[in-house]
């Protein structure tokens, strides 16, 4: 028995034993297609449609989206997302494709939507029916996300909207998007109002999305262009002027310190999925010659791997004790650490790959004789997806320093 | 073997830690630290090695000194991880005693089964490892002093609290392998030469033995060496876990209220970054250090492993934390006045003694690669 299945409250290990149950004879199995790496690069149909049946299937057993009240399409369970989470993980089933729906986009209108919204959108958003994007930022709004400029302006019951939101992962399949608007140009903060807004029911319609490319030359995420698109009013979330504080509950559920358990699913690995972690690392040092010895013998590359092996482990151990309270010295300490080390590790470790790689490191996915097919090139290069989307290191280095450590903002 | 979640540091831990705290910041805070230890600045002066010696009883009353003794031989039967808490609060007050050496000793003598040296420590008798040798090598047996017909001879190097020390657990060369002897500072032929170091806040010294007669507490020294020696590595990071996070909240302290350019250093993100990554440097070791105290109780075929990454985190930390507290405290801690150097030398000290980053990587390769052709 788990550790975890050992604090259950009976209707926890009721609830526990349906998941065991249930998954036991509805895993997917092996995807058709190769899939990516996170569902934020879902790149086709085949990929997207395998994905959509799984998350589909769940839900429909409800596994997915159990704390919400069966009003809004949820399972009424109290604190059992976290059960069928451990249960979907240990199952190793794939991941779930709306993950910006149930991460971000289900906590958000819960929390601040009206009642006939949350009815209309909740039940299709967890069903994966319905997929999300989140708008927040924009050509001149990053960092300092309180800057945007997309504008609603009210005309009669309507709002029309105009401008230009980027970076927008999963819009070339979104049925809808959670934005942050600027309703009112005189005050920074107090002038941002949050809504959702169709996408793809208003393509040619007022909405435009375009694919932008990363520079490893995959597509994944986008740029969403408003041209007077007209939404009703009741698609506006709490009140007017008050965008900023529901986008805190989007970015607390983001950075994992929501009041929501994001439903999460994963642990299926399809064979040519690859992970930038030190086990890898490690096999590729044994597999690239160095005269009549491997990378893993020189006993710099074993130095440089050893200082990742230690990081990666600290960091779990972080996560350790960050529940044991007696351990921490701040309640934020070591949650707001998470992103920035994750990211800047798994940077770390990718550049390292081809520093042992050498001049194959050259060789992308098309090469036949790129080590491992060319996917520590394409790992180094998206690594840097990580460490700046949602709060660069910059910025996470500014939280942690302000909020933890408690020195001057730098604003 | 699993670790429990919560470390096994529990609730007799934490009041551990915090009595630690208490004691550590009534018996000697900074100031009276700096007064103590640190009345003579010239750089060629002869090693003070001032301590409160009487600290040594109270914490012989507390229990503190005999916790590394195993319980079925007299001792407590506290987990490591308390241990850890209790020396991660000795570091935080740099504080000099020979608390560390005499835990350290014990858990040698613990794997060494030597029950009479054990009861001397339960008994409150100061002890102290003399394994190292004048190249200053971490290898277990590695020693510059051999056992011949009764006697030891030679020399033991970089010996803790060597003039604190009332007892000496020395591994030498028996010609069939090594052994450990437990032996008395008053005994004939040993003599105790102290080095002029740097860290104002402990004691050290080369131990010279001429013709001392001994008999091994075990003759597979080894064997012992290498099951305690995780538990030495751990602690000793704990230590500077805890002196690295008085760096850190000294030096924040300081940048948040020194003003330049109208404003306070801390409001610069080439100041406050990089203290943002003392602490994140902190919390990694001070998580291994956690884990690997955990394992040596729990899971103890991996406590070798956890305990290198704890120490090669902590030394790097130790040296990151220590170079920033002093560049941040800019000119002012630069100088003899400010406490800073304190821990900076404390921290330097630690961060090569029982093996320095790249030692301990090197030894973690050789169990997670596998040794180099």
């Amino acid at each position: 028995m788990s550790e975890s299945a050992r604090k259950d409250t009976p209707e926890q290990a009721e609830f526990r034993q349906y998941c065991q149950n249930w998954l036991a004879n509805n895993h997917p199995g092996e995807p058709p297609v190769r899939l990516s790496l996170s569902p934020l690069e879902i790149m086709t149909n085949d990929q997207l449609g395998y994905l959509q049946a799984w998350q589909k299937a769940a839900y429909d057993a409800g596994l997915v989206g159990c704390d919400y009240p069966e009003a809004v399409g949820g399972g009424g369970r109290e604190d059992c997302q976290r059960v069928a989470n451990e249960e979907m993980l240990r199952a190793k089933t794939p991941y779930l494709p709306n993950v910006i729906g149930l991460g971000m986009a289900a906590p958000t209108v819960f929390f601040h939507g009206q009642e006939a919204l949350k009815e209309r959108l909740l039940p299709r958003l967890f069903s994966g029916e319905d997929i999300w994007c989140q708008g927040f930022s924009e050509p001149g709004a990053g960092s300092d996300l309180a800057s945007v400029q997309t504008f609603a302006e009210k005309k009669g019951d309507k709002w029309v909207i105009n401008g230009h939101k980027v970076w927008t992962s999963l819009a070339h399949f979104a049925e809808w998007m959670i934005i942050l608007l600027r309703t009112d140009k005189s005050h920074k903060y107090e002038g941002l109002s949050y809504f959702v807004v169709p996408i793809k029911s208003a393509l040619g319609k007022g909405v435009t999305v375009r694919p932008l490319i990363k520079i490893t030359g995959e597509t994944g995420f986008n740029e969403v262009i408003f041209e007077n698109l007209e939404i009703d009013d009741s698609h506006r979330l709490d009140q007017l002027g008050k965008g900023w504080q529901v986008a805190m509950t989007t970015l607390a559920h983001e950075r994992g310190a929501g009041q929501m358990v994001t439903p999460r699913s994963g642990g299926l690995k399809s064979k040519a999925t690859h992970a930038s972690n030190s086990t890898n690392l490690i096999e590729l040092a044994r597999n690239t010659p160095r005269g009549d010895k491997t990378a893993a013998d020189d006993p710099l590359v074993r130095d440089a791997m050893m200082k990742s092996v230690i990081r990666e482990w600290g960091l779990a151990q972080n996560q350790r004790r960050s529940r044991v309270p007696a351990l921490q010295d701040h309640p934020m300490r070591l949650p707001l650490q998470n992103k920035l080390l994750a990211s800047e590790i798994s940077q770390d470790i990718a550049s390292l790959a081809l520093d042992i790689e050498g001049p194959a490191s050259s060789l992308y996915l098309g090469d036949p004789n790129a080590p491992d097919g060319g996917q520590w090139p394409m790992a180094y290069m998206n690594s840097y997806g990580m460490t700046i989307a949602a709060g660069t290191s910059e910025v996470q280095r500014n939280i942690l320093g302000e909020r933890v450590l408690n020195m001057p903002k730098s604003k | 073997m699993t670790q429990p979640n919560d470390y096994g540091f529990g609730e007799e831990a934490a009041l551990l830690k915090e009595q630690a705290r208490k004691f550590f910041a009534d018996t000697l805070p900074v100031d009276a630290l700096h007064a103590l230890v640190a009345d003579d600045p010239t750089p060629d002066r002869q090693p003070s090695g001032a301590w409160l010696e009487e600290s040594w009883q109270a914490m012989v009353d507390l229990g503190w000194t005999m916790l590394s003794v195993p319980e079925a031989a007299g001792g407590l039967g506290l987990p490591v991880a308390a241990v850890a808490g209790l020396v991660e609060e000795q570091g935080k007050a740099a504080f000099p005693s020979p608390l560390l050496s005499t835990l350290c000793a014990g858990y040698v003598l613990g794997a060494a089964q030597a029950q009479a040296a054990l009861d001397e420590i339960v008994a409150g008798t100061i002890a102290t490892l003399a394994i190292t040798n004048a190249q200053g090598s971490w290898q277990a047996g590695d020693s510059d002093v051999t056992y011949a017909d009764g006697k030891l001879n030679g020399t033991a190097s970089y010996v803790q609290d060597a003039r604190r020390a009332q007892r000496f657990l020395v591994s030498a060369n028996t010609g069939g392998g090594i052994g450990l002897f437990w032996i008395a500072a008053d005994t004939a032929g040993v003599t105790v030469e102290a080095d002029a170091i740097i860290d104002l806040t402990r004691d050290q010294g080369r131990l010279v033995l001429q013709d001392v007669a001994a008999t091994p507490v075990t003759d597979n020294g080894l064997a012992a060496l290498n099951q305690a020696m995780p538990a030495v590595w751990t602690l000793l990071a704990a230590d500077m876990v805890g002196a690295g996070e008085w760096q850190l909240q000294t030096t924040v302290d300081y940048v948040t209220q020194r003003q330049q350019f109208d404003k306070p250093l801390g409001f610069f993100q080439a100041v406050k970054h990089p203290l943002v990554d003392v602490m994140l440097q902190i919390d990694e070791a001070k998580s291994l250090v956690y884990n690997a105290a955990c394992a040596i109780d729990a899971e103890p075929e991996k406590a070798a492993q956890f305990a290198h990454m704890a120490k090669a985190s902590a030394s790097g930390m130790a040296g990151y934390a220590s170079g920033r507290s002093v560049q941040c405290h800019g000119g002012i801690g630069f100088t003899w006045e400010c406490y800073v150097h304190l821990y900076f030398k404390r921290q330097k000290h630690s961060q090569m003694l029982f093996g320095d980053g790249s030692w301990h990587r090197a030894r973690l390769a050789d169990i997670l690669v596998g040794a180099a052709a």
